[in-house]
């Protein structure tokens, strides 16, 4: 085997394709599965804190289930398990439209709102009941309450460990690679298993999941500073 | 369905509990509690040795340990066990089994997590401690074995349990370099069947759950009982939230 050299992989146009397309289906599913865990966490959220009885079960429920399951094995079930149970004309569709990726969504997705719901659930709860009571004295109603009173800071609380699971999920996407996504991690292996240069293209695997970890980490720093008024009033 | 699943148990539990011992390697379940509880026991002194790095004056020690502890926070644990599969058997020349290569990663990784937890909770004790340690005669090693890592390790105590659950959950990334684990031994057991996939996998999901619940619950036990104890004789009475303990863990 010949020395260390980045170009050899750099410089060959089909590496670079598949190294770009790994990029690509990484951050589909990364975008995909985050809006769904966005979205769903704070479904799970409302039906929490709404008054309804059977609410809070059903949400302990999915969260503990998500929370105490490895995603590789969500993701088992989902790709190799689900899959399977579902009607013929859905799997035929399903498997003309890249199910590798969107069952990747759904697993990821599903798993992640568990997280990032009980991380906007203990942002709401650390902010302090006497917040809503001044806010009705005021003259707020509930809904202008939660609104301009407890949301501000209740999102502001979540924040850091919002981010943390951010990229978690963006790490996480490379467990795709098990039911066969063609994500970065996929590309990185298929090129081992080509060129041979397993130093230099893990290489190039690593530090582009880490240059993305941290800028997501870097986007995260920014938005909390924006949303503190006491930073923002320093910068 | 429900007879599926019995039937699937009945005739697969040995081979789900500890592999295909002893006729070959042990894996099922066995190896991958056995496999996280030795990358916990090896991760926690490792952890200790990181942090008092990270917190070291000497640049030469806390530069490297601060780029370690940001590349595996960055970088995917799939990653670092492809790193490692293709690298410990090139410095060592030998065929490594895929168990060693796991428990190395795994070392490397919560040992990076954990030492996080160590500093914050050195951090937290304030640099009194410290002080009032040397001020009595001990030195930097004295103060930090008899003061400062048994304050520092008792508050920890949660979130190494958390950190178990965590392992246990990383462990099932083995699958890829194909350790003999729990999930690897039901992925037998479904290419044997090949026709109930679903029942296996839920089977699985379902050990998962059972495992990584009660310690959970455990460790919440255990967080509950040394906040008590942390608010003192005449507080013990407080609610937990007294003295909230910030249980940090990567999920997985």
């Amino acid at each position: 085997m010949s020395g260390f050299d980045l170009s050899a992989i750099l410089t060959n146009p089909e590496y670079v394709s598949m190294l770009v397309h790994g990029i690509e289906m990484t951050f589909i599913i990364y975008f995909g599965s985050w809006l769904m865990a966005m979205t769903l966490a704070i479904l799970l959220l409302a039906l929490r804190v709404s008054p309804l009885r059977i609410g809070e079960p059903i949400v302990a429920a999915y969260v503990s289930y998500h929370r105490n399951v490895p995603t590789l094995v969500q993701l088992m079930l989902w790709y190799f398990g689900i899959f399977t149970l579902m009607p013929q004309g859905l799997t035929d569709w399903l498997a003309s439209h890249n199910a590798e990726a969107i069952f990747a969504v759904i697993g990821l997705g599903l798993c992640q709102a568990a997280y990032f719901s009980e991380d906007l659930r203990s942002g709401l709860r650390s902010v302090s009941p006497g917040q809503m009571e001044a806010a009705k004295a005021l003259g707020h109603g509930y809904a202008s309450a939660m609104r301009f009173v407890i949301m501000p800071q209740g999102v502001r609380n979540a924040l850091p460990p919002l981010i943390n699971h951010s990229v978690s999920l963006f790490k996480n996407s490379s467990l795709a690679i098990v039911i066969g996504a063609p994500e970065l991690t996929h590309a990185v292996k298929e090129i081992e298993n080509i060129s041979f240069r397993t130093f230099e293209v893990y290489m190039i695997g690593t530090v582009t999941y880490l240059f993305f970890s941290l800028i997501i980490m870097g986007i995260g720093a920014y938005i909390s500073m924006r949303a503190d008024p006491a930073l923002r009033a320093r910068a | 369905m429900i007879q599926d699943f019995i039937t699937i148990i009945q005739d697969y539990w040995l081979l789900l509990l500890i592999g295909q011992y002893p006729n070959g390697p042990l894996g099922g379940l066995a190896n991958t509690l056995i496999l996280s509880a030795l990358a916990i026991a090896l991760a926690f002194p490792v952890s200790i040795l990181m942090a008092l790095a990270r917190l070291s004056k000497w640049w030469f020690l806390r530069w490297p340990m601060t780029a370690l502890v940001y590349v595996t926070r960055g970088v995917p644990l799939l990653m670092l066990i492809l790193w490692c599969y293709f690298v410990i058997p090139l410095w060592t020349g030998a065929d490594v089994p895929s168990f060693l290569i796991m428990l190395v990663t795994l070392v490397i990784y919560q040992g990076a997590f954990l030492s996080e937890v160590v500093r914050a909770g050195i951090v937290s004790l304030g640099q009194g401690q410290m002080d009032a340690a040397r001020a009595l005669g001990h030195g930097y090693m004295g103060a930090m074995r008899f003061v400062i890592l048994p304050q520092a390790l008792y508050n920890m105590i949660p979130s190494m349990i958390s950190t178990f659950v965590s392992t246990i959950k990383d462990t099932t990334l083995g699958y890829v370099i194909n350790v003999p684990d729990l999930t690897f031994a039901a992925s037998q057991v479904n290419n044997q069947l090949l026709t109930q996939p679903f029942q296996v996998f839920l089977i699985l999901a379902v050990v998962y759950y059972i495992l990584c619940w009660s310690l959970t619950y455990v460790a919440n036990r255990v967080e509950r009982r040394i906040a008590r104890r942390r608010a003192g004789p005449r507080n013990a009475r407080l609610p937990a939230e007294a003295a909230p303990l910030k249980t940090i863990t990567e999920q997985l």
